[in-house]
C-alpha cells in the first residue's frame, strides 16, 4: 500500500516529537511540579507508544508512506515497541539515579531521551538513505548531549568528547558510502537501489567501494570490532543511566539499519558484505571476550561483552544467503533479531542492578562493589546472576535460546566454513563464560564489604523483578517471541 | 501431567518456593520443608517403577508436547530400562543429601536446600529427555546450582574448584551442542533423539560427531585424561555436593554414551571402541594406583570414582549384553557406594575438620557404630560379594574376558588395587592407636546420621544380595541398544 501522505505510517514519530516538546515546555512552567509530572508523562507516552506499536505490528500490515520515504512494516513496529519499552524501563531504573546526580536540570534527561528514541524510530522506519541518515543523526546528537549531561564530571565529559569525535567520523563514513551508492545507482530510495543493483547494469567495483563504507557505518553503530573503540570508554564514562540508554534501544536501531541497508538495499551484494560481517564477527568475538577478562570495572566488562555479543548478531546476519540462495534468509535474520531483542532485555536488567547499588555520590560499578551481594539482597543478586548466566548462554535462560538459534542458522547452511564459525563462536563463548562467572563468584562467594541495605522505589523494584523474571521465562518458553521475530522478518522479506 | 513431569517439576517447585519464601531466621522450617519436598519428589518416582512394563525396549511414560515450534523442539519425555533406575536413584540421593546437610549447613539454608532440590529435578530431566534440546537444557542447567553449591558452601579453595568444574564441563558440552544442531540439520529439522537413532550418517560425519559428543561425555564421566577436575572439585565441595556429584552427575556422562554415541553413531563407536577401551583401562588401572598414594580421603574416593567409572565405560564398549548391563549396574551401585563414602568422610569432617588420613587413627574406639557402616561401604567399594559394588564389576570383568582374555585380566587387577587403597585407608583411619586428641573426643553418630547411613546401607546390601530388580528392567533395552550398535548406518 503506497499512500502519498500516509500520516498513519509516521504517527509514533509525531507523537514522540510532540511529547518531547510538551515535556520541554512543561519544565518552564513550574520547576517543582515539573519533574514528577515529566517523569509520569514520559513513562505514559512510552507505554502508549509501545502498546500501539505492538497492536499495529500484530495486525501484520505494511504501509509505505510519503512515496516510500518511510516503511511501517511489522518488523519496524515490533522493534519500535521494544525500543519504547526499553526507554521506559531505562527511565524507571534511572529515576532516582538521575535525580541524585543533579542530572534533572530542566527536564533535559527526559527530552533528550525521547529525542534519541525519535532518532531510533526514524532509523527503524527508514525507506530512504536520507531518512535513515537523519534518524541516525537525531539519535547520535541526542546521545552526545546525554553522555555529557553531568558536565561537572570529568570522565563523562571525556567520554562525550570521544563519542562525538568517533561518532562524527562514523557518520561521515556512512554518508560517504551512501553517496557512492547514490552515484552508482542514481537513487536514494532503498527499494530503488535494490532494483538498480539487481538489474546487474552497474559496475560492481563502485558498489563494493560504497558498500565498504556503509558496512563500516553499520558496524560502528553495533559496536563491532574493529569499530568498537568507543564502546568501552563511553559505557564506562557515561552515567550508568545514560549507558543503558545507549546500550539498549539504539542496538535495535542498529539491527534495523543493517536490515534496511544490507538486506533490503544491498542483498545482491550479499556475497561481499557477508565476508566483511564474518571477519568482523570473528574479530568482535575475539577482542570482546579476551579484553573483557582483564576488566575490573563492571560497566567496562559489560561493554566488552557487548562487543562479543554483537559478534553473534553479525554471525546471524551473515548466515542468511548461502551461495546466492536466500532460502535460509528468514531463519538467519530472525535469529539475529531474536538475539538482539533478548540481548537488550538482559542488558536492561543488568544495568538496572548496577544503578540500584549506586547511591548518591557513589558509583557502584566496580566488580568488587558487588562482593557478597547475595548476603545483602538475594533477590537482586539472583536477578544479576540470571542476567550473567544468560549472557554466557547457559540454559535455561534466554541467552541460550538466542545463541542456539544463531548457531542453528550457521550450521543449517551446511557449509564447512560456517560450521567452523559456529565451533569458533562456541569456543569463544566458553571464554565468555569465565568473566561472567567471575562476577557471579564475587556476588555469591565473597564476603560483603558493605552491609548497608539496598533500597529502591517500588516501581523500580517491580520492573526490575519482572525484567529478571522475563530473562528466565523467555528462556523456558521462547516460542512466542521466536515466532514473532520470524513472522516479522518473513513479512519484511516478502515486500 | 504425567509421572515423569511430576518427578522433574516437584523438586524444582519446592526449590523455587524455598528460594522465594525462605528466611535466615526460619532455618528449621526450611529444613523440614526441604525434607518434605525431597520425600514427595521421591514418592512420585515410585509409580514410574511400579508401572514400568518389562520385556519391551519401547520408551514408556512418554509425554510429548510442542515446546519451541519454530525449531520443532518438543517437550518429549520417556524412560526405558536404561534410564529408569537413574530417575529413582536421583530422587533417593536427594533425600539423603537433605538429611546430610541438616546441621552442617547454617548459612543460607534455604538456598542450599533449594539448589539441591532444583538440581535433582534437572538431573531427572536429563535422564528422561528424549529431545536433543531438552536434554541439553537440563544437562547444562545442572551446572548453575552445582557451581553455586561448590562456591558458596565449599572448602578453602572453593573458587578454583567451582570455576574448574564449570568451565571444564561447559567446554565439552558446547561441542556437543554443535553436534546436536548438525544432527538436527541432517535429519531434516528434528531434535528427536529416537529419530536420530535411525538416521543414516557417513563415516566421516560419524567420527566427527563421535568426538564432539565424546568431549561432553568424557569430561562428565570423567574419563582419563580429562578427569583432573574431579579430585579438585570433590575436595572443595561440601559433603552433599560431593555425594550428588559422584552419585549422579558423573552418570550423566555415561548415560550420554548409551543414549547418544552408541545408538546414533554405531559405526564410529565400533571404529573407536579400541580407544574407549584403552582409556577405560588406563582409568581402571592407572588411576587406581594413583588413588593408592593419596593423603586426602576425599581425593582418594574421587580417584576411586574415576577408576570405577572406567569399569562403566569399559563395559559399554566391549559391546555385549553382559558388559552394557554390567556397566549400568555399576553406575547404580557406584551411585550408592560413592555417595555413602563421601557422607562417611563428611561425618568425620564435621567433627574434626580435616580430611587428611594422617589426622585420624583408631576412630573405631570412639565411634564403633559409625565404623560398622564405614566398613560396609568400604567393602562395597572394593567389590566384596554380597554388596552392590560386586555385581557390576563382576559382570563387566566377565564381559571383557569374553571379548578378550588379556583385557579382562588387566581389568581384574583393579579389584586388587581397589581393595588395596580402600582397605589401607580404612586401616589408617579407623584402626590402630589413637594418636590424635581430636579422635579421643569424637562422639558417635547421632540419629540423623544413623538414618542417612542406614538408608544407604540397606540399598547397598539389597543391590548386592538381590540385584534382579535392577537387571530385569534393563534386559530388553540393552538388547535393543546392542542391535542398533551392531547395525551399520553408513549409506
Amino acid at each position: 500500500m503506497i499512500d502519498r501522505f500516509s500520516w498513519m505510517a509516521i504517527y509514533p514519530e509525531l507523537v514522540l516529537l510532540v511529547m518531547a516538546c510538551v515535556i520541554a515546555l512543561l519544565d518552564l512552567l513550574d520547576k517543582r511540579l515539573g519533574r514528577p509530572v515529566a517523569y509520569i508523562l514520559s513513562v505514559l507516552t512510552l507505554l502508549v507508544l509501545a502498546v500501539l506499536s505492538g497492536l499495529y505490528a500484530s495486525s501484520g500490515q505494511t504501509v509505505y508512506g510519503f512515496d516510500g520515504l518511510v516503511v511501517s512494516d511489522p518488523m519496524a513496529n515490533w522493534l519500535k515497541c521494544f525500543a519504547a519499552l526499553a526507554l521506559l524501563v531505562t527511565f524507571v531504573y534511572g529515576r532516582s539515579y538521575v535525580a541524585d546526580r543533579g542530572m534533572l536540570r530542566g527536564g533535559e534527561w527526559f527530552v533528550l531521551g525521547l529525542l534519541s528514541l525519535l532518532g531510533v524510530f526514524v532509523m527503524i522506519s527508514a525507506g530512504n538513505f536520507i531518512v535513515l541518515y537523519l534518524g541516525l543523526e537525531c539519535l547520535t546528537l541526542a546521545s552526545y548531549a546525554l553522555v555529557a549531561l553531568r558536565r561537572d564530571h570529568t570522565t563523562s565529559v571525556e567520554a562525550a568528547m570521544k563519542y562525538f569525535v568517533l561518532g562524527a567520523m562514523a557518520s561521515g563514513f556512512l554518508l560517504y558510502g551512501l553517496s557512492m551508492l547514490y552515484g552508482a545507482t542514481g537513487t536514494l530510495d532503498i527499494a530503488g537501489v535494490f532494483k538498480a543493483i539487481a538489474s546487474g547494469q552497474i559496475k560492481h567495483q563502485v558498489l563494493v567501494f560504497g558498500l565498504v563504507f556503509v558496512v563500516a557505518g553499520v558496524a560502528f553503530k553495533f559496536g563491532a570490532a574493529p569499530f568498537h573503540m568507543w564502546i568501552p570508554d563511553v559505557y564506562h564514562g557515561a552515567p550508568t543511566a545514560v549507558t543503558l540508554m545507549l546500550g539498549a534501544a539504539p542496538k535495535l536501531a542498529a539491527f534495523s539499519m543493517a536490515i534496511r541497508l544490507l538486506v533490503e538495499g544491498l542483498l545482491p551484494l550479499a556475497i561481499d558484505w557477508q565476508q566483511m560481517l564474518g571477519l568482523m564477527a570473528i574479530a568482535s568475538l575475539l577482542i570482546g571476550n579476551l579484553a573483557a577478562i582483564a576488566q575490573t570495572n563492571l560497566k567496562r566488562m559489560l561493554a566488552y561483552s557487548t562487543i562479543a555479543q554483537m559478534g553473534f548478531v553479525l554471525l546471524g546476519l551473515m548466515a542468511g544467503v548461502v551461495n546466492g540462495n536466500a532460502l535460509s534468509a528468514a531463519n538467519a535474520y530472525s535469529s539475529a533479531m531474536f538475539y538482539i531483542v533478548t540481548y537488550v532485555l538482559t542488558t536492561l536488567a543488568s544495568f538496572g542492578v548496577i544503578m540500584l547499588l549506586s547511591r548518591e555520590g557513589f558509583e557502584s560499578d566496580d566488580i568488587a562493589d558487588f562482593a557478597g551481594l547475595n548476603q545483602r539482597s538475594p533477590l537482586y543478586a539472583g536477578i544479576m546472576a540470571v542476567c550473567l548466566f544468560s549472557l554466557a548462554g547457559i540454559p535455561p535462560l534466554v541467552g541460550f535460546q538466542a545463541k542456539l538459534s544463531v548457531l542453528q542458522a550457521l550450521v543449517s547452511t551446511n557449509l564447512p566454513a560456517y560450521i567452523g564459525l559456529a565451533v569458533f563462536a562456541v569456543v569463544m563463548s566458553l571464554i565468555g563464560a569465565f568473566y561472567y562467572l567471575r562476577v557471579v563468584k564475587v556476588m555469591y562467594f565473597d564476603e560483603p564489604t558493605s552491609t548497608s541495605s539496598i533500597s529502591a522505589p517500588l516501581d523500580m523494584r517491580a520492573v526490575l523483578s519482572l525484567n529478571g523474571a522475563l530473562v528466565l521465562v523467555l528462556g523456558i518458553v521462547p516460542g512466542a517471541l521466536m515466532t514473532l521475530c520470524a513472522q516479522a522478518i518473513v513479512q519484511m522479506l516478502a515486500t | 501431567m504425567g509421572w515423569l513431569s511430576l518427578a522433574i517439576w516437584t523438586p524444582i517447585l519446592f526449590g523455587a518456593v524455598l528460594l522465594a519464601l525462605g528466611r535466615e531466621s526460619q532455618a528449621p522450617l526450611v529444613r523440614w520443608l526441604a525434607l518434605v519436598g525431597s520425600v514427595i519428589s521421591f514418592l512420585v518416582t515410585l509409580p514410574i517403577y511400579g508401572g514400568f512394563k518389562l520385556g519391551t525396549a519401547e520408551m514408556q511414560f512418554v509425554e510429548k508436547a510442542p515446546w519451541i515450534e519454530r525449531f520443532n523442539v518438543n517437550y518429549h519425555l520417556g524412560v526405558d530400562g536404561i534410564s529408569l533406575w537413574f530417575v529413582l536413584l536421583t530422587a533417593f540421593i536427594t533425600i539423603i543429601v537433605v538429611i546430610a546437610g541438616w546441621e552442617v549447613i547454617q548459612r543460607k539454608v534455604n538456598q542450599y536446600m533449594a539448589a539441591f532440590l532444583i538440581l535433582s529435578g534437572l538431573m531427572i530431566g536429563v535422564f528422561a529427555a528424549l529431545d536433543g534440546v531438552l536434554f541439553y537444557v537440563f544437562f547444562e542447567a545442572t551446572l548453575i546450582p552445582m557451581y553455586l553449591i561448590i562456591g558458596i558452601w565449599g572448602g578453602p579453595n572453593k573458587i578454583y574448584a567451582a570455576f574448574k568444574f564449570f568451565l571444564y564441563t561447559l567446554l565439552g558440552s558446547l561441542l556437543m551442542l554443535v553436534a546436536f544442531i548438525y544432527l538436527y540439520t541432517r535429519s531434516g529439522g528434528s531434535f528427536d533423539i529416537l529419530a536420530w537413532h535411525s538416521l543414516p550418517l557417513s563415516g566421516t560425519a560419524q567420527t566427527l560427531l563421535f568426538f564432539a559428543m565424546l568431549a561432553a561425555f568424557a569430561v562428565k564421566v570423567p574419563m582419563w585424561p580429562v578427569h583432573t577436575w574431579l579430585p579438585d572439585v570433590h575436595v572443595e565441595a561440601p559433603t552433599g555436593g560431593s555425594a550428588v556429584l559422584a552419585a549422579i552427575m558423573l552418570k550423566l556422562g555415561a548415560y550420554g554414551f548409551l543414549r547418544f554415541s552408541m545408538p546414533i553413531l554405531p559405526d564410529a563407536s565400533r571404529e573407536w571402541a579400541w580407544l574407549m577401551i584403552a582409556l577405560s583401562l588406563i582409568a581402571v588401572v592407572y588411576v587406581g594406583l594413583v588413588a593408592l598414594v593419596q593423603q586426602d580421603m576425599k581425593k582418594l574416593v574421587a580417584y576411586s570414582s574415576v577408576a570405577h567409572m572406567g569399569f562403566v565405560t569399559l563395559g559399554f564398549f566391549v559391546f555385549n549384553d553382559l558388559g552394557v548391563s554390567g556397566g549400568i549396574v555399576q553406575m547404580i551401585a557406584h551411585g550408592f557406594v560413592s555417595s555413602a563414602m563421601f557422607l562417611c568422610i563428611g561425618v568425620l569432617y564435621d567433627r574434626v575438620h580435616s580430611r587428611e588420613i594422617a589426622s585420624y587413627g583408631g576412630v573405631v574406639n570412639t565411634m564403633p557404630r559409625f565404623t560398622v557402616f564405614a566398613l560396609l561401604f568400604a567393602m562395597a567399594n572394593c567389590g566384596l560379594p554380597g554388596t552392590a559394588g560386586f555385581v557390576g564389576e563382576w559382570m563387566v570383568i566377565l564381559a571383557t574376558v569374553k571379548a578378550n582374555f588379556w583385557l579382562g585380566l588387566l581389568a581384574a587387577t583393579a579389584l586388587i588395587s581397589g581393595a588395596s587403597y580402600t582397605l589401607w585407608m580404612f586401616k589408617r583411619v579407623y584402626f590402630g592407636p589413637m594418636v590424635n586428641d581430636d579422635v579421643r573426643q569424637l562422639s558417635d553418630i547421632n540419629g540423623r546420621e544413623f538414618l542417612m547411613l542406614a538408608l544407604l546401607a540397606v540399598a547397598v546390601l539389597w543391590m548386592g544380595l538381590y540385584p534382579k530388580p535392577f537387571t530385569d528392567v534393563m534386559d530388553a533395552s540393552v538388547a535393543s541398544l546392542l542391535q542398533r550398535v551392531a547395525a551399520s548406518k553408513l549409506n
